[in-house]
């Protein structure tokens, strides 16, 4: 592919065509898209539809999936949520054929407008936020019905029941259809009055006004849920390889590194260190071949950030790998993903194989003298091979167990060679950041954690879902006001973050900014993105139970604190949960966790405490309370978690 | 290239160590001892153990000492109260994962783990105990793993991967179930071990030990019936002393004759006669392939059964240029069988023949084929590691210092200069050197080129051209099962491009050091005992009076009296082997 060819894919036109596009991840395809698909398939050459069906990524809104997102003339882009094949043909014969939307389906634009601009409106949606107190929307939608028929635009407007209109605990929620203006804790005086305002005089009812869009920022998902992932020219079409096309043509390596630095990229992984000082440290030693690796390894529970951003836009981390390749100097590069993701692993070696027939890899990439290959190696099932030295040993066909560093894999790494390991996310932060800049990126964040980041909000949560928000935004308002809180209404007690090697953070800590530094000061750590949300019924012990579990699990084995202090603290832990736990055990606990952290070889080891020292540290009455109440108060508890399991189920 | 040099502060004292030592030893240097487990001064830090933490100022984490280099500048602290009690702690956890048998142990006053308990002052099992019961594995008869015992320190499978490049030892499963065990879950006998024992001999807890038979030849020593003789190998004399409070290197060849009567042995030979009869063998076999153009070159020594075993598994291509002289120990266990039963008038069948021997391979080698048991009976019946002669000596109450000097028997127990030095790497050659020069020149070598230094000394491919008379003869010398591919496939390569081969003869030992470092040899070895012992050995070269192993008057006479000349029938009937493909694994 030479430059003139990159540069001849234009963004496309989105409102020229009708189209539809099914989210095909495995989240959607576990929910039952790919039924949908030939549900909406199967409609089209029946009743012949113009429209073109295709499959893209997620767009996150893993509650809604299956999503479908529809364009069709005339009309704005609109989303559907928990599609199923029965409701999907109903998108063409309503949506497309007709112009009318689904109701309990039709997801409300976050993007709020704050005027009408003299748009002819030709909808309402509306949704009851609250989850306590019974679902009021049906009324509302009555009540809006009847008060447009009595205004005389029974005819023009329609109502229709959101899905979700990405609002919380508001009352009654209305959006005006096409424009997004919305309103919030709308009562029944308020329907006459955003109908006489609005729809008769053009004007806002201020006070009702959500003036607000919603607070996330999509740099590492720019594309997900927008493209097909098994199409590189729809990657192309949106702004795919433009970040490789800048780094190759008009910057030095150096200055790559340079811009890495500017942006203030920290690793996403977890551990936040700044990718281009990594980048340097492996540009720096003078070395025949050099590697790249996108660490894709993605292990911690409930985590699935990376898996999302591989099936969904594939091309943005390899483009993000060929730049780093071209900035430390390396020609070959591997993605090393953990044999559980499939798809991901399928859709890669996909994008890897489309790019290197379209000559974006292989020798002399663009016209330039950038030569790369890049190749996927599965992970076969092992935590410990996300931490660097155990990847370098999987990938050399080692047990994959840690060793101990120095030597930093930057200096030999990958077959003893100079190698630069980056996560997903990261990778597609710096495609991004070489094609929009540098200064785009950092505008996201704070001072010392610049950008964005992703999370996957799941636990006792309203609306599991991706979140991407600027560094710097609170973990409330990421609980509360993006996924809607608490499932049924309950009391939030923490959110763990950070995965097994995290902690909790309990709800006094909640409106601390997310950042790398403030989540360690609290005991727990960024991690590579899980949030879990955890109500007042959530026993703390069986959390640190949960985490810890996982971690003995997981150990390697190599070194002793790891091996053997996990084990024995979990049977501590186990011992105090079945009530039969002394106070001696506490102390016993922290000088175990205490000799782990210090002498372990590895992040697993090390931190491996974490979820155990932070609930003892916010929560250590918890555990007394099974030390004090014995089997009698554990007994309660265990029946009281198996109920809500139960529910769950 | 002057080696930079670190400055740094360790403790509050200042520091110098080359660039390059890792804080363990820049520390040691300085007189200070930080615990380990799993490093050892032969291999590469492994950082299992986490006992060698230190604390550099500016870091927050705790580096290990063994794998962190020392950096300009850096301010360490290696001993304080917070480090003593996270190591405390680990040495708990070690514990708690480890069955309390110390009495009941093979290492038991040995361990290394005992040993760190003790200075740790661990007075209670403060945390359960939990050890997974795993049977033990006695398949192999030189080597028995107690898988219990093991804290995987990853020493032996290092020292089986990396050293000896045979990969019989691995680690399976992981976190708490993480177990050493042959690769493949096999048992040992069914794996590629070629029963060095180098994993024994640096296994820091009794995890694995040789397969003791001291038992059985007490038993042996209590028959009226049986006319018990022994034979001791070159480097036991310089080693033995260890577990007996002496210097490293001390030579105690005569208190050990000694000693071995006062055992009850009724003769007592030296392996040292053997190893030169051996000489004599293979130097003619050297004279007839070198001159004669008798068969394959390069020569190749045979007489380390562990090499033996690993040529023949994983380089079975050279059976053909090896040498199939028997091993001293063979060599001696038919002569006395053969040779000394017949003039002393001693039935073969009740003469019990033990060797003491550096060695756990050499348990292996008494029934390695149907040649072993050449004499008509099993040549030699039983072969006893240098730590099990402690054990017994200990056992016997016998004060080993203080022991008068004794000889060993004549007619299977004078030796050269030559034959003692079988026991370090180059010696076999070296020894067979002085007697090939002889046998093809007719002369000996000249006084002050007896000792063929080039030869010599630890490194682990040592490669020399020896002048014979106006002909080079191109050696190589290699120890440590990894040091041999290389040799190997310089051979192949010229064999396959049709070219002159690179060596004529080419001694191999198993062991890194040779038979001074053997896996049955007392605990504790480094290149610096190494050396040690490999001086004591040179030390008895240098003292004897007899320096080529056809000057012995011993061998004169048993080749005049009994076998004729090197390569007769009978030689060939009594003192070879043949050697013959075998599988790298039994299942």
């Amino acid at each position: 592919m030479t430059l003139e060819e990159l540069d001849s894919y234009q963004r496309t036109n989105g409102k020229s065509k009708n189209w539809i596009r099914v989210g095909l991840d495995t989240g959607g395809i576990a929910a039952g898209g790919k039924e949908v698909l030939a549900s909406l398939r199967e409609e089209k050459d029946d009743a012949g539809y113009e429209v073109d069906i295709r499959s893209c990524g997620s767009c996150g809104l893993s509650f809604a999936d299956p999503t479908v997102e529809v364009q069709v003339e005339g009309m704005p882009t609109m989303l559907y949520g928990a599609v199923d094949a029965k409701t999907a043909p109903l998108i063409l014969r309503e949506h497309i054929g007709k112009g009318h939307l689904l109701d309990d389906h039709v997801m409300a634009t976050r993007k709020r407008a704050t005027s009408l601009d003299g748009e002819k409106q030709t909808a309402v949606l509306v949704m009851d936020t609250c989850v306590v107190g019974g679902d009021k929307t049906k009324f509302f939608q009555a009540s809006f019905e009847q008060e447009l028929k009595v205004h005389g635009f029974g005819d023009e407007i329609r109502v229709y029941r959101a899905f979700d209109m990405g609002l919380y605990d508001r009352g009654l929620c209305a959006q005006l259809f096409p424009s997004g203006v919305t309103f919030s804790n709308v009562l029944s005086p308020d329907i006459r009055r955003i109908i006489k305002d609005c729809l008769v005089e053009g004007k806002i009812v201020e006070d009702l006004l959500e003036s607000e869009s919603d607070p996330q920022a999509r740099v590492v998902l720019r594309n997900c849920g927008k493209i097909d992932p098994d199409s590189l020219e729809d990657s192309l079409r949106n702004g795919g390889y433009r970040g490789l096309r800048r780094a190759l043509t008009e910057m030095t390596p150096e200055q790559v590194i340079e811009e890495m630095k500017a942006s203030g990229l920290r690793g996403r992984g977890g551990a936040g260190f700044p990718t281009w000082l990594k980048w340097k440290l492996t540009r720096d030693p003078e070395s025949q071949r050099k590697y790249v690796i996108c660490n894709a390894d993605e292990g911690d529970p409930g985590a699935f950030m990376d898996r999302s951003v591989l099936e969904s836009d594939p091309h943005s981390v390899l483009e993000g790998l060929m730049i780093a390749a071209y900035a430390i100097g390396a020609s070959k590069g591997y993605f090393y993903i953990r044999a559980e993701y499939p798809l991901a692993v399928e859709r890669v070696r996909q994008a890897i194989e489309q790019a290197r027939e379209a000559g974006l890899l292989g020798r002399k990439v663009l016209g330039t003298d950038f030569c790369f290959e890049a190749a996927v190696r599965l992970g076969a099932g092992a935590f410990v091979c996300g931490e660097e030295t155990a990847l370098i040993a999987s990938i050399e066909g080692k047990r994959g167990s840690p060793s101990p560093r120095p030597p930093y894999p930057s200096v030999k790494g990958l077959w003893g060679m100079p190698t630069s390991i980056n996560n997903v996310e990261t990778l597609a932060c710096v495609s991004a950041i070489c094609n929009r800049g540098a200064e785009a990126f950092a505008r996201y964040g704070t001072e010392d954690s610049p950008g964005t980041k992703v999370f996957a909000v799941t636990g006792k949560v309203r609306h599991a879902q991706l979140v991407e928000i600027p560094m710097g935004y609170p973990i409330r308002s990421v609980i509360f006001d993006i996924c809607g809180g608490v499932l049924d209404g309950e009391d939030i007690k923490g959110v763990q973050t950070g995965g097994p090697s995290g902690g909790v953070i309990p709800e006094k800590h909640l409106d601390a900014p997310i950042s790398y530094e403030s989540l360690r000061e609290l005991g727990s750590i960024m991690g590579s993105g899980g949030m879990l949300v955890m109500d007042e019924r959530d026993s703390m012990v069986d959390v640190a139970k949960f985490y810890l579990r996982f971690c003995v699990d997981e150990s390697c084995g190599k070194c002793a604190p790891c091996r053997i202090g996990g084990y024995q603290m979990l049977q501590i832990i186990e011992k105090i949960y079945r009530g039969r736990g002394e106070e001696s055990d506490l102390s016993q606990l922290r000088h175990i966790c205490s000799a782990m952290k210090s002498a372990s070889l590895c992040g697993l080891g090390q931190t491996a405490p974490n979820p155990v020292l932070s609930t003892l540290r916010y929560f250590e009455h918890e555990y007394m309370a099974f030390i004090e109440g014995g089997h009698a108060y554990a007994r309660k508890i265990r029946q009281q978690q198996k109920e809500q399991e139960k529910v769950a189920s | 290239m002057i080696q930079r040099m670190i400055n740094a502060t360790i403790n509050g004292m200042p520091v110098k160590v080359p660039d390059g030592t890792s804080i363990l030893d820049a520390a040691r240097s300085a007189q200070l001892k930080i615990p380990t487990l799993c490093k050892h001064p032969d291999l590469l830090p492994t950082a299992a153990c986490g006992l060698c933490i230190v604390k550099i100022a500016g870091q927050g984490k705790f580096p290990r000492a063994c794998a962190t280099p020392l950096e300009e500048g850096m301010d360490i602290v290696t001993h304080d109260g917070e480090l003593t009690e996270i190591r405390r702690s680990v040495i708990e956890l070690i514990i708690s994962n480890h069955p309390n048998a110390c009495i009941t142990c093979g290492r038991n006053q040995n361990c290394e783990l005992q040993t760190l308990a003790a200075e740790f002052g661990i007075r209670s099992d403060s945390i359960k105990r939990y050890v997974r019961d795993i049977p033990m594995d006695r398949s192999n008869g030189s080597i028995v793993i107690d898988f219990t015992k093991c804290i995987k320190c990853g020493r032996c499978v290092q020292v089986c991967q990396d050293v000896q490049n045979v990969s019989a030892l691995s680690f399976l499963e992981r976190g708490i179930n993480t177990r050493m065990a042959p690769a493949g879950d096999i048992s040992l006998a069914e794996s590629p071990c070629i029963k060095c024992g180098q994993c024994a001999a640096h296994c820091p807890t009794g995890a694995i030990v040789e397969n003791d038979e001291t038992v059985a030849v007490w038993e042996a020593l209590r028959d009226p019936e049986l006319f018990c003789s022994a034979q001791i190998a070159p480097s036991v004399r310089v080693a033995l002393g260890e577990e007996f409070g002496y210097e490293a290197g001390t030579n105690l060849t005569s208190k050990i004759y000694a000693v071995l009567r006062r055992l009850g042995f009724k003769a007592v030979f030296d392996t040292n006669f053997s190893a030169d009869l051996t000489i004599m063998e293979e130097a003619s076999e050297f004279a007839q392939r070198f001159v004669h153009g008798k068969g394959a070159l390069p020569l190749i020594t045979s007489c380390c059964p562990a090499w033996t075993d690993y040529m023949e598994k994983f380089h079975h291509d050279f059976v053909d240029n090896f040498s199939t002289a028997k091993s001293p120990q063979q060599m001696l266990g038919v002569m006395a069988k053969t040779y000394f039963s017949e003039k002393m008038k001693i039935d073969p069948a009740k003469h019990f023949q033990v060797s003491i021997m550096p060695c756990t391979a050499k348990k292996y080698e008494l029934e390695r084929t149907e040649e072993m048991y050449a004499s008509g009976h099993k040549d030699v019946d039983i072969a006893l590691t240098t730590r099990e002669l402690a054990r017994m000596i200990k056992q016997s109450g016998i004060a080993f210092a203080e022991l008068p000097d004794d000889e060993a028997d004549s007619i299977l127990g004078e030796y050269s200069g030559a034959g003692t030095i079988f026991g370090v790497t180059g010696g076999v050659m070296e020894a067979a050197l002085r007697t090939a020069y002889n046998f093809v020149t007719g002369e000996n070598l000249p006084k002050e080129a007896i000792d063929v230094t080039p030869v010599r000394g630890l490194e682990g491919v040592k490669e020399a051209e020896i002048d014979v008379q106006g002909t080079k003869v191109r050696i190589a010398v290699a120890h440590g099962m990894a040091n041999v591919g290389k040799v190997l496939d310089r051979v192949r390569a010229a064999r396959e491009a049709g070219e002159e081969t690179p060596y004529h003869f080419i001694e191999v030992m198993a062991c890194p050091g040779g038979c001074i470092g053997g896996g049955g040899q007392p605990y504790g070895v480094t290149d610096e005992i190494r050396l040690k012992r490999a001086q004591g050995i040179y030390q008895d070269d240098r003292d004897c009076q007899v320096r080529f192993s056809h000057e012995n008057p011993e061998i004169k006479s048993i080749y005049k009296n009994f076998l004729g000349e090197p390569l007769s029938e009978r030689s060939h009937q009594l003192l070879h082997t043949h050697y013959k493909p075998r599988k790298v694994y039994k299942k």
